[in-house]
């Protein structure tokens, strides 16, 4: 019978949590998922799910957001990769069986998957 | 859309485009009446009549990126075959609630699916300085989320940290896995 879990846990994982905080602000990675009618309606529900996956089952931490419409309606499920000094990313039409090769070779192994390349946003 | 979750992910959407700060999402499954309701009520700023007439038809949207907005009218259409409907009440300035009613055995019921990935696609959301407040009524039985108390407890870190997502997650599925099988039993 698995423990039943309480929103206190909270406060426990808030105190592992602010320990390590400061480093990953600076050096980490976010990944944001475009989440307005259009990307739900191609599914990018499924696509953020299988990046929250992907992260856990590597143990990669990486933050995972979600934004409204940003116009590439056609493109959805769309998906940016931010890192720090780097060009921010945006893959398109990303569906979740595409998710393991872009976690491994843009976040692990650092290299952007050209093919499915969309958009580039040079870091201000 | 293939499932009212989905639908239930655009809803949130709409109103954290609308700048709410509060956001109430209630999820009623009465097997006896033979009825599914969702409501989803903000404080964003709302529509004034004109609007809302539009709100509900196919090609009206307040975004600039493109001219139709869909979200509504399918939700509209959704529970309308289902011998349901949907009514939108809203206030220039104090809010738009929009509650969706079901027949819950109707053959042309999408399923709800997976809600806790259309919870999580909300709290992921990058828009800051909102609460939901989450119920899901099963019968008798009752679960739900307010994010206030979980940033309470949490202070400065968010509810989009990796171990704090992680945690969230779990505890949703785990909260609709007694819900279900309380339900079911």
């Amino acid at each position: 019978m698995p423990q039943i879990k309480s929103l206190d846990e909270l406060r426990n994982l808030r105190q592992q949590v602010e320990r390590d905080i400061s480093t990953r602000r600076h050096t980490g990675t976010t990944i944001i998922v475009g989440m307005g009618t259009c990307g739900i309606a191609a599914g990018a529900r499924d696509t953020m799910h299988a990046i929250l996956e992907e992260l856990r089952k590597r143990e990669i931490d990486a933050n995972v957001t979600t934004v409204g419409c940003i116009g590439m309606c056609a493109k959805e499920p769309l998906v940016d990769v931010e890192q720090a000094g780097q060009p921010r990313v945006t893959y398109g039409n990303v569906t979740p069986d595409m998710v393991p090769r872009m976690i491994e070779e843009h976040l692990v192994k650092g290299q952007v998957v050209e093919e499915w390349v969309v958009g580039r946003l040079q870091s201000s | 859309m293939r499932e009212l979750s989905l639908h239930v992910l655009d809803l949130l959407e709409n109103s954290l485009a609308a700048g709410a700060s509060q956001i109430r999402l209630g999820i009623e499954e009465d097997t006896r009446a033979n009825l599914l309701v969702i409501t989803v009520a903000d404080n964003g700023r709302g529509m004034d009549r004109e609007t809302q007439a539009l709100a509900v038809g196919p090609f009206y949207t307040t975004r600039t990126t493109r001219h139709v907005g869909l979200g509504l009218p399918l939700l509209k259409a959704a529970a309308e075959r289902c011998e349901g409907g949907l009514e939108l009440h809203s206030e220039v300035g104090v809010g738009t609630t929009v509650r969706v009613s079901f027949q819950r055995d109707h053959i042309d019921r999408a399923p709800m699916g997976d809600l806790v990935s259309t919870l999580m696609g909300a709290l992921l959301s990058s828009r800051r300085g909102w609460d939901l407040v989450f119920t899901h009524r099963f019968d008798q039985h009752e679960f739900g989320l307010d994010t206030s108390e979980a940033r309470e407890l949490l202070g400065d870190v968010p509810l989009t940290h990796p171990a704090v997502r992680e945690w969230l997650e779990s505890y949703l599925r785990q909260g609709y896995e007694e819900l279900y099988e309380q339900g079911a039993g």
